[in-house]
């Protein structure tokens, strides 16, 4: 089996493993308990928020909230600032290749009496500047722009956003769920305000993943009860979970040098034999891309049928941007967003690399997905 | 690899993805029939050959998912052999039934393998006005 759909999920990393598994049995204290067992959890907590602080050279670990997954990361973020800060204004702004997670919690804010602008993109999916300074008013309160795109690849040019965000703005948050622990972010050099990352995008268990919020932005709560992370996210502190990114975190910093150009080469190796194939295209950018993301679309034929037929005929696992996959039968709204046609939009295939990918499975794929096409093309109406 | 089943489809399905039956187009049809649009989603096409009121070749194309693909061949196997009335009267709950059933977003893909059956023996019809006479005579027998 070969698996390139690292963006969708991760296994978790067996050192991260190891360090974190006496966290489920054996020190499974609550950090807010006054006794030992609590106070070995405690500094567990920290030395995670020391970890995951260090990866995004964020000032301190206590601008560091755990919460229980990147969706609740990005609401926080969007809603909790929106909320607490209506009085500085009632817009907020997104690009139009958001994640979900992103755009629902500002549709949510639409329906309580905010104005949601939406800034276009371009082809390659970079965010039109010019539109985000037109959109970006003094009434924005908070700005919300992926740190890279984990559809189409893009890594956006977050420092010229920050600017423009910080020259009417309030509040830049940033979603660097795809980003986070695969190539640097630096909160303080870019500017950034708020900003997700995810355990499970670093190689770390599911359950844990953290906000960024930079000292002095003020939050509303949105999970009121114990006062747990500052009184700004409560519920018991998943440790195991926390433990296990702030490990992922620290590997993730030490290694993402050699293991981006590891997968950079890979890609490269993809690139040039996937082309070849007739009527296959790249959607995102040719070059600066994150590092093992590769994305097409094939002429004439649909995404799901080249998934379905990769994994089940020769063990391949990507993913798509079909319409036949979602639940909403609609095609990818990034894929729309940079310019696809629906029926260019309809035959996507992302394929997303990680550690244990190498290049020595690159024929065998290549192959397949040519075979797969082929395949297809037979039947194909149109 | 393990035996896993993929997003809800029934083995039936993934069998007929996997090993579509009668795929391509009749040569000389005596009717074809193409619903649906890329733009929205999935294409279907199915022709047929008509000998005295039965299907003798019934073909098909799609631009569309594994459910597409899998009803698409699935209604060419129902409808051969039968007459045009019995053709007719495929449903398409009887495509998804006939399947082992099909997850409920994916139903629609089984309205566009029947609905474009349905439109090949309509032109069939439109084609040869005598093609409903004889249908009505085999049935009869």
């Amino acid at each position: 089996m070969i698996y390139l759909d690292h963006s969708s999920a991760m296994p978790v990393d067996e050192r991260v493993a190891a360090f974190a598994s006496p966290y489920l049995m054996q020190h499974y204290g609550n950090p807010s308990s006054l006794h030992t067992r609590g106070l070995v959890a405690k500094r567990v907590l920290e030395e995670a928020r020391g970890k995951v602080a260090k990866l995004i050279n964020a000032e301190s670990p206590e601008t560091i909230l755990f919460t229980s997954c990147a969706t609740e990361s990005n609401n926080l973020a969007i809603r909790g600032t929106a909320l607490r800060n209506n009085k500085a204004g009632m817009r907020v702004v997104s690009s139009a290749v958001e994640h979900i997670s992103v755009i629902n919690p500002m549709k949510e804010l639409q329906k309580q009496g905010y104005a949601y602008d939406v800034v276009p993109v371009s082809p390659e999916g970079y965010v039109d500047l010019d539109m985000l300074a037109e959109m970006v008013t003094k009434d924005t309160v908070v700005t919300s722009v992926n740190y890279a795109n984990d559809e189409i690849g893009t890594i956006e040019r977050i420092r010229d956003v920050s600017r423009i965000v910080h020259e009417e703005g309030r509040y830049l948050h940033v979603n660097a769920t795809a980003a986070a622990g695969r190539i640097p972010v630096d909160v303080q050099a870019d500017g950034i305000d708020l900003l997700t990352l995810s355990s499970n995008d670093m190689y770390g268990p599911r359950g844990a993943a953290a906000l960024y919020v930079r000292k002095g932005v003020k939050l509303q709560t949105l999970l009121p009860g114990g006062g747990q992370e500052r009184g700004i996210r409560s519920g018991t502190e998943n440790l195991f979970a926390i433990a296990g990114m702030g490990e992922a975190a620290m590997i993730a910093g030490r290694e993402m040098g050699a293991e981006g150009r590891r997968l950079h080469e890979i890609a490269g190796a993809y690139l040039k034999d996937i082309l070849m194939i007739e009527d296959a295209h790249l959607t995102g950018p040719a070059t600066g891309r994150l590092p093992g993301h590769l994305s097409f679309r094939f002429g004439r034929i649909e995404g799901e049928s080249i998934l379905l037929n990769l994994d089940t005929a020769f063990g391949i696992q990507v993913t798509t941007g079909s319409a036949c996959s979602s639940r909403t039968l609609e095609p990818s709204h990034v894929l729309l967003a940079i310019g696809l046609k629906h029926e260019e939009a309809h035959g996507s295939m992302i394929m997303m690399m990680g550690r244990s990918n190498t290049t020595e499975e690159v024929p065998y794929v290549v192959d397949a997905v040519r075979k797969t096409v082929e395949r297809l093309r037979m039947i194909t109406a149109m | 690899m393990e035996d896993v089943p993929q997003i809800g489809y029934s083995e039936k399905v993934m069998d007929h993805f996997m090993n579509p039956r009668n795929v391509g187009s009749v040569e000389n049809p005596d009717g074809v029939g193409r619903v649906g649009n890329p733009v929205c989603g999935d294409l279907m096409e199915v022709s047929i050959k008509v000998e005295d009121g039965i299907l003798t070749d019934v073909k098909f194309k799609t631009f569309g998912c594994g459910s597409a693909i899998a009803t698409a061949s699935m209604v060419t196997e129902l409808a051969k052999g039968k007459t045009l009335d019995e053709a007719d009267k495929i449903t398409r709950q009887d495509v998804a039934d006939e399947l082992e059933g099909l997850p409920p977003r994916k139903m629609h893909c089984s309205n566009l393998a029947a609905d474009a059956l349905h439109k090949a023996i309509e032109d069939y019809r439109e084609r040869h006005g005598e093609g409903k006479e004889k249908a009505e005579e085999a049935a009869a027998e």
